[in-house]
C-alpha cells in the first residue's frame, strides 16, 4: 500500500486521513491550517516548497500568562497608544514558504499591520494594534497557524536588548578612508615632478591625513584600548605591536606631511586597519551563526501557573515565585524550581538535567528538581527554593562554567606576539643606536621603517579567519564548540573523558538478553501482547526490541503498580515484572531486569543493556594510542563488564558520579 | 588648474553624501539580518503576478 503523506506537514498518515480538495492530510491541526490559509489566499504557502508546516500542538491554558500586564510590559519592545510591536523567536523557521506566510499575517489577521521575518535569528517582528488585539492573541495565531513562538525566561528583558552595530560603521569608516586616500595619493604613485604635482601636492596630502583621523582615532580605537588593557595586566598581547605600528605610521607620516618630507603613509595605514576590521568582522558573522552562549534562561518558562490559598489559580512571573507557593505543572511543562510534589503521579524527563532518556516517577512526597518535564497529566508541587537557589541554576553558576579561561589560558597569537613585540622593540633600538653613531639623520627613519614594517598584520588577520573557517568546517560535521579559544585549547589535550549517557551509548535503542528456558510459540505470542497493552516504560522498550508477533485481544490483562503486569488468554496466564512479583529469588545483578513466568512457573528474565554507538570500540582502540581516556557516568556499575569487553583495557571507568562531582573532575 | 579646487570639493562631497547614506542604512538595522530581504524580494514579485493570475488559477483547481 502506498504511504499517504501529510499535504501540510509531510507526516505520513496512519491513523485518519483527512481529505480536503483532494489533498490528505495527517490529522485535524493540519487541515485547519490549511483552512486557514486558503480562506486568506495563501496556499502559495504549498506552492514554494513541498509539506512546509507543522503540526500545531495542544496550547489550552499554556500562555495564560500573557494575560498579565506585567509580563506582556517585559516582552514587549515598543508601547504607546494603540501600537504595540514585539519580536518572537519562532524555532520552526526553516524554509522561504515560512517567511512567505508569517510576512502576510495581516492577510490573517486586520489587526496585526506589519510582520517581518529575521531567518537568521528565527524572529519575527510583529506590529499590531493593541486596541483590539492582545499579544496573547497573536501568540495565538501563530500556534494555531504551526508557528508556535518560543517563549523563555530569556525573552524577559526583550525590550532593551541593543544591537551593536559598532564594528559596522568603524568598517565603514576604514573601507571609505581607505578608497579615498587612495585615490588622493594616486597621483604621487607616478613619482612626475611636474609643475602641476608640485602645486597641489599639499593640498592632497592634507586631505589624505583629514581622511585618516576617523580611521586612528574612531575605527583603529580597540586596537589601542585592547593593548592598553595587556600592557596593564602585564601582557603583550597581539594588539601592542598592531598599536605601536599604527601610532607610528600615524605620526611619521603626519611628520612628513607638515615638514614636506615626503607623502606620508596613510594609504597603508587606513588599508591596514580596514582590513584587520574585515578579519574581525568575517570573524564575528562566523561566531554569531555558531553562537551557543545560552544557558538555563533559554529553557526556562517565562511564568508558570500559581495556587493561591483560596485555590485559584493564576499565571505568575518564574523570578516571583516565593518558598510556600504551591506551583501546577502542566504535561509537558519544565520545573522552574526545586519543590516537593503534592498531588498527582509525576513522570519526569530530567534528559535536559542529566541527560538520561528515561522518565523518572515520583510519588507524593517527593522532591522534585528544576529542570524536569513533566510529562504526563497535571500534578501540583509546593515550592522549597527559588529560582536562584535551585539546585540546577547553582549548578549552572558554578564557577568552572564560569572561569574567565583566557587569562589561564595563553593563546598561541599571544605567545606568538610577546616573543614577536620583543624582537621587533630590539631590532628597531639596536638599528637606531647603530644608526646614530654611523649616520644620525638615518637614525629616525630608520626606527619608524622598522615598527611600520614589522606591524605583525599577517598574524592578526590570520588568527581571526582561521578560527572563522575551522568553527564553520567544524560545524559542517556537526561538531560545535563553545568558543574559538576552544580550538588552541583541543590541540593540548592529553586525556579525553567520555560521558557515558547519550554520548557512547545510543540512545534510541537499548538490547535485552534473554536468560532462562526457552519460551514456546504460544508463550512468546503472550508475552509480546501482554506488553503490548502496558504503557511502562520497561514495557515499551521490551515490546520494540521483541519482534512484533500475531497481535489478538488478551482475556484477561492486569497491571500491578511497581510490581508488574498479567495477562491471561485460553487459560493460559503469564506474569511479568520484578522477581518478587513473579516469584523468583533476586539475585544481585544491577542491571534492570524483568522477570517472566507462565502459569506460575519461573521462565527467566530479560536483562537491559546499554546498546553502544557503532564504532565506539574503533574509536577507543585509534585513541587510545595518544590519549588517555576515562568514562564517566552518573549511573551504577552494571555496564561495568560490559564496557570493559568493548573498549581497550587502559580505559578508566568512573561510574556513580553526580552532576557537581563531574564539574570537580573537570 | 585651480579648477581642481572645483572638482576636490564636487568628489569629496559626493563621497560625504555617500558616506552618510551608508551610516544611515546601519542605523535603520539594514545591515542587521543579510538573508531574508533576498527571499523577500522574490515574494514582492509574485505577488504582482498573483492578482492577475488569480481567475485561472481558481479554474484549474
Amino acid at each position: 500500500m502506498k504511504q499517504t503523506k501529510c499535504f501540510h506537514c509531510g507526516d505520513p498518515c496512519n491513523q485518519e486521513t483527512i481529505v480536503v480538495e483532494d489533498k490528505s492530510f495527517c490529522c485535524k491541526g493540519c487541515k485547519t491550517v490549511f483552512e486557514i490559509f486558503s480562506e486568506s489566499n495563501l496556499t502559495c504557502y504549498y506552492d514554494l516548497q513541498a509539506a512546509p508546516g507543522a503540526t500545531p500542538n495542544e496550547i489550552e491554558g499554556k500562555y495564560d500568562f500573557l494575560d498579565q500586564q506585567n509580563i506582556i510590559d517585559k516582552l514587549l519592545e515598543f508601547n504607546e497608544d494603540n501600537t504595540q510591536i514585539v519580536t518572537l523567536y519562532i524555532p520552526h523557521i526553516h524554509c522561504s514558504s515560512c517567511i512567505r506566510i508569517l510576512e502576510n499575517l495581516h492577510k490573517l489577521q486586520a489587526e496585526i499591520s506589519s510582520s517581518q521575518v529575521n531567518f537568521g535569528k528565527k524572529t519575527v517582528h510583529i506590529t499590531f494594534n493593541s486596541k483590539n488585539y492582545s499579544l496573547k492573541e497573536v501568540v495565538l495565531l501563530l500556534s494555531a497557524i504551526g508557528y508556535e513562538p518560543y517563549i523563555s525566561l530569556d525573552d524577559f528583558s526583550a525590550g532593551k536588548k541593543q544591537i551593536n552595530r559598532s564594528l559596522i560603521y568603524k568598517l565603514g569608516i576604514a573601507g571609505f578612508a581607505f578608497g579615498n586616500v587612495m585615490f588622493l595619493s594616486f597621483p604621487e604613485y607616478f613619482q612626475v615632478n611636474g609643475f602641476w604635482i608640485e602645486h597641489y601636492k599639499p593640498l592632497f596630502r592634507l586631505l589624505m591625513l583629514a581622511f585618516s583621523l576617523p580611521v586612528v582615532f574612531y575605527a583603529a580605537q580597540d586596537y589601542f584600548v585592547s593593548a592598553y588593557k595587556g600592557l596593564r595586566s602585564k601582557v603583550l598581547n597581539i594588539d601592542v605591536p598592531i598599536a605601536l605600528g599604527i601610532s607610528v605610521l600615524f605620526l611619521r607620516s603626519t611628520v612628513d606631511v607638515f615638514f614636506d618630507l615626503g607623502s606620508g603613509f596613510f594609504d597603508s595605514l587606513t588599508g591596514l586597519v580596514f582590513f584587520l576590521l574585515l578579519g574581525k568582522f568575517f570573524q564575528q558573522k562566523t561566531y554569531e551563526f555558531l553562537s551557543f552562549e545560552r544557558d538555563y534562561r533559554s529553557y526556562f518558562p517565562m511564568a508558570v501557573t500559581q495556587i493561591s490559598s483560596d485555590g485559584v489559580e493564576k499565571p505568575i512571573q518564574v523570578y516571583d515565585i516565593k518558598t510556600g507557593d504551591r506551583l501546577l505543572i502542566r504535561n509537558g511543562e519544565l520545573i522552574p524550581v526545586d519543590g516537593v510534589l503534592i498531588h498527582g503521579k509525576a513522570r519526569i524527563d530530567y534528559s535536559f538535567v542529566t541527560g538520561e532518556s528515561k522518565n523518572i516517577s515520583r510519588n507524593y512526597g517527593d522532591k522534585l528538581y528544576a529542570g524536569g518535564k513533566q510529562t504526563a497529566g497535571i500534578i501540583e508541587m509546593e515550592v522549597l527554593k527559588t529560582v536562584e537557589q535551585s539546585y540546577l541554576t547553582q549548578l549552572w553558576g558554578h564557577p568552572i562554567f564560569n572561569k574567565n579561561r583566557t587569562t589561564a589560558f595563553t593563546s598561541i597569537t599571544n605567545a606568538i606576539s610577546k616573543r614577536f613585540t620583543i624582537f621587533v622593540l630590539s631590532v628597531a633600538f639596536i638599528a637606531t643606536v647603530f644608526w646614530l653613531w654611523f649616520d644620525a639623520s638615518k637614525a629616525l627613519n630608520v626606527f619608524t621603517a622598522v615598527l611600520i614594517i614589522a606591524c605583525p598584520c599577517a598574524i592578526a588577520l590570520a588568527a581571526p579567519f582561521t578560527f572563522g573557517n575551522v568553527l564553520r568546517r567544524f560545524g559542517k560535521t556537526k561538531f560545535y564548540l563553545k568558543n574559538a579559544t576552544v580550538i588552541e585549547e583541543l590541540a593540548t589535550i592529553n586525556t579525553i573523558i567520555f560521558d557515558k549517557t547519550g554520548t557512547i551509548t545510543s540512545n534510541k535503542n537499548s538490547t535485552a538478553t534473554y536468560e532462562g528456558q526457552q519460551l514456546s510459540k504460544e508463550e512468546e505470542d503472550l508475552l509480546t501482547n501482554t506488553l503490548r497493552a502496558s504503557n511502562h516504560p520497561l514495557s515499551r522498550t521490551l515490546y520494540s526490541i521483541l519482534k512484533r508477533n500475531n497481535i489478538f485481544t488478551l482475556d484477561h490483562f492486569r497491571e500491578h503498580l511497581g510490581k508488574g503486569i498479567e495477562g491471561e488468554i485460553n487459560q493460559k496466564t503469564i506474569k511479568i515484572g520484578s522477581a518478587n512479583f513473579v516469584g523468583a529469588t533476586e539475585s544481585a545483578v544491577l542491571n534492570t531486569s524483568v522477570h517472566v513466568s507462565t502459569n506460575n512457573t519461573y521462565k527467566g528474565k530479560f536483562t537491559f543493556y546499554n546498546s553502544y554507538r557503532k564504532g565506539v570500540s574503533k574509536l577507543f582502540n585509534l585513541l587510545k594510542r595518544d590519549y588517555d581516556l576515562v568514562i564517566l557516568s552518573g549511573d551504577n556499575e552494571g555496564e561495568l563488564e560490559n564496557l570493559k569487553k568493548l573498549l581497550p583495557a587502559k580505559t578508566k571507568l568512573l561510574f556513580n558520579q553526580k552532576p557537581r562531582r563531574q564539574t570537580r573532575i573537570h | 588648474m585651480s579648477v581642481i579646487y572645483i572638482l576636490l570639493t564636487i568628489s569629496i562631497i559626493i563621497a560625504i553624501v555617500f558616506f552618510f547614506a551608508f551610516i544611515m542604512a546601519v542605523k535603520n538595522g539594514q545591515y542587521d539580518d543579510s538573508y531574508t530581504p533576498s527571499v523577500r524580494m522574490l515574494f514582492d514579485d509574485e505577488l504582482v503576478k498573483e492578482t492577475p493570475k488569480k481567475a485561472d488559477s481558481t479554474k484549474k483547481d
